[in-house]
């Protein structure tokens, strides 16, 4: 028998599946992925640098822009610094605000992997499913903020808009009708054969490895590790409210999968708390234009794990530095431990089941051959319908759920 | 005693040089100010001791004569360690971190990239995040650094001939 030959596949940068560059080169043997190296920076934007030149002010707007998902999370995450610097006694009720557009961002966030998830893996109806139901919560969002995306809630010293009564019943309709939609999500994920025989012991991260690779968010927690900075390292709101830290043990991008619904019912929990609770009183201080020397460390937990910003200040009204690391940063080193020796069909949603980020973190991933002798060029397209092909091969097949699905 | 005072009593028992140089600016946040010499020592002990065993990102900063980095390490309970040291800006070389956490990697290369601080014992790998036909003397994060202004020029005649 003829010895299987060695492959190079390069994918990317200009990159058609997750709307952003990304490069990505696989060494093959056969079908059997044989090592990857991480290749990133097509979306570095200098977004730090250009913060020292700007105020304060006008770099909340800029850090907003980071993430077109998580907007509020980078906002939140660079005002939380700033305060800290200032010594600005935020008001409670500001506090709750931006606990409740964070909650209702992660939402909108995790309907959109799971919408994502399904079309990796040619479960297309899932997608329709999630990024319809999405809208609900994009409307929402609308209504509080004036946005889809990029809010404008925060500003140094609090949030920029209340929220009536009026707003606080849509709230709440809305989260009655989006939790409805996740139980049904949960019992599609955990009873169907076909996700769970697709998404099962692909993309193993073991615990061990999660923590020595220092993975963070569901890609962390959905292989066992316990890590949540709304409870290890409470801001905003955080503190006053109950909610569980799901984890779950499988290990796999099925235990992502289910971390991520799981977790939805949670911040379901966390917005009702917010509304019931929310004190009354003013929604923000006033800021000073110039902050104090000093520096401060800000963490936040966005749907795709830990963000961390560092601001120092030099007494002007200009930064002397921020410094601004987005969670898929933290969890893209665990794309190449998944990878390892799995088959090509399995890299579409090991990939997406990180959810990753490239704007946050470029701010890619490469998979290079060791000796190649052959490349070959493949789209991300075709790559996922190789990836769909080849399962059906196997017998895990989504027409038959398609079907039904889309015949309910 | 509160867990910070604790972690500050620790390490001021273990090295003595610390004394006076640990801040807990509040609660759950540590900054510390070693000297380079003393680094490896502190944040051996900080990690295999004290286990602060995540590390949330390197932070460096163009502090003039010399670059200050940060090694922003946290532990279970929340407590984020911020341990600050100083490399001169003539030699500035600083050992890896990647026998502690393998992520570093990327933190590393980006302090290599935007400042130009040379990590010793890295392993080879690829840039980032700057692109790889980069002017190898270029550090963008540098205070002085600012885009060069021919290439501004540049990019503006061939618009306005363009157009």
């Amino acid at each position: 028998m003829r010895e299987q030959r060695k492959f190079k596949i390069p994918i990317g940068p200009q990159h058609p599946a997750l709307k952003e560059p990304e490069s990505f080169s696989v060494a093959l043997k056969g079908e059997k992925i044989l090592g990857v190296d991480i290749r990133l920076g097509y979306n570095h934007r200098g977004i730090e640098k250009a913060c020292e030149e700007r105020t304060y002010v006008q770099d909340v707007y800029l850090i907003e822009r980071i993430c077109g998902i998580c907007s509020h999370t980078h906002s939140t995450c660079f005002v939380q610094a700033v305060e800290e610097i200032a010594q600005l006694a935020v008001p409670k009720r500001a506090l709750y605000i931006r606990t409740l557009v964070g909650e209702l961002e992660r939402v909108h966030s995790h309907y959109l992997w799971l919408g994502v998830a399904g079309h990796e893996i040619g479960f297309d109806t899932l997608l329709m499913y999630t990024w319809r139901d999405r809208e609900a919560i994009m409307d929402i969002l609308a209504l509080l903020t004036g946005n889809r995306v990029n809010y404008g809630i925060n500003t140094i010293g609090g949030v920029r808009r209340d929220i009536d009564s009026a707003q606080t019943k849509e709230v709440l309709k809305a989260v009655e009708q989006l939790e409805e939609r996740t139980h049904y999500y949960i019992e599609i994920a955990t009873e169907d054969m076909a996700i769970s025989k697709r998404l099962s012991g692909v993309g193993m991260l073991p615990q061990e490895d999660a923590l020595r690779l220092g993975a963070v968010g569901p890609t962390a927690r959905g292989s066992g590790v316990n890590r949540d900075v709304r409870r290890d390292d409470p801001y905003a709101a955080y503190e006053e409210l109950s909610f569980d830290v799901i984890t779950d043990t499988h290990c796999d991008v099925y235990g992502r999968t289910v971390v991520r619904l799981k977790e939805l019912l949670e911040s379901f929990k966390i917005i009702r708390q917010v509304l019931k609770n929310m004190p009354q009183g003013p929604i923000a201080v006033k800021a000073p234009r110039k902050i104090p020397a000093g520096e401060a460390l800000s963490r936040y937990e966005a749907p795709r794990g830990e963000d961390v910003h560092y601001v120092k200040a030099n007494g002007t009204d200009k930064p002397e530095r921020v410094k601004v690391r987005a969670p898929t940063l933290a969890n893209v080193r665990t794309v190449k431990q998944m990878l390892k020796d799995r088959f090509l069909a399995d890299m579409p949603i090991v990939i997406a089941a990180i959810d990753p980020c490239f704007s946050c973190t470029d701010r890619m991933v490469e998979i290079k051959n060791v000796d190649s002798e052959k490349e070959k060029i493949i789209s991300w397209p075709e790559l996922r319908s190789l990836s769909i092909e080849w399962y059906k091969a196997q017998g895990v097949d989504f027409t038959k759920l398609n079907k039904k699905l889309g015949n309910v | 005693m509160s867990l910070e005072e604790k972690i500050k009593q620790a390490l001021v028992s273990k090295f003595d040089f610390l004394a006076g140089r640990i801040v807990i600016s509040r609660p759950r946040r540590i900054f510390i100010q070693v000297e380079l010499e003393r680094l490896n020592d502190v944040f051996d002990y900080a990690v295999k001791q004290l286990v602060f065993s995540h590390l949330c990102t390197i932070t460096g900063l163009d502090e003039g004569l010399t670059f200050g980095v940060v090694y922003h390490i946290a532990d279970k309970n929340g407590i984020v360690l911020n341990l600050r040291t100083a490399v001169p800006k003539i030699n500035p070389v600083l050992r890896t971190i990647t026998f502690y956490f393998p992520g570093a990697e990327i933190y590393e290369r980006e302090l290599m990239d935007l400042l130009g601080v040379k990590i010793d014992s890295l392993p080879p790998g690829l840039r980032y995040p700057l692109p790889d036909d980069w002017p190898q003397d270029e550090f963008p994060l540098r205070k002085g650094w600012k885009p060069k202004a021919e290439n501004r020029e540049q990019k503006t005649e061939n618009r306005e001939q363009k157009t």
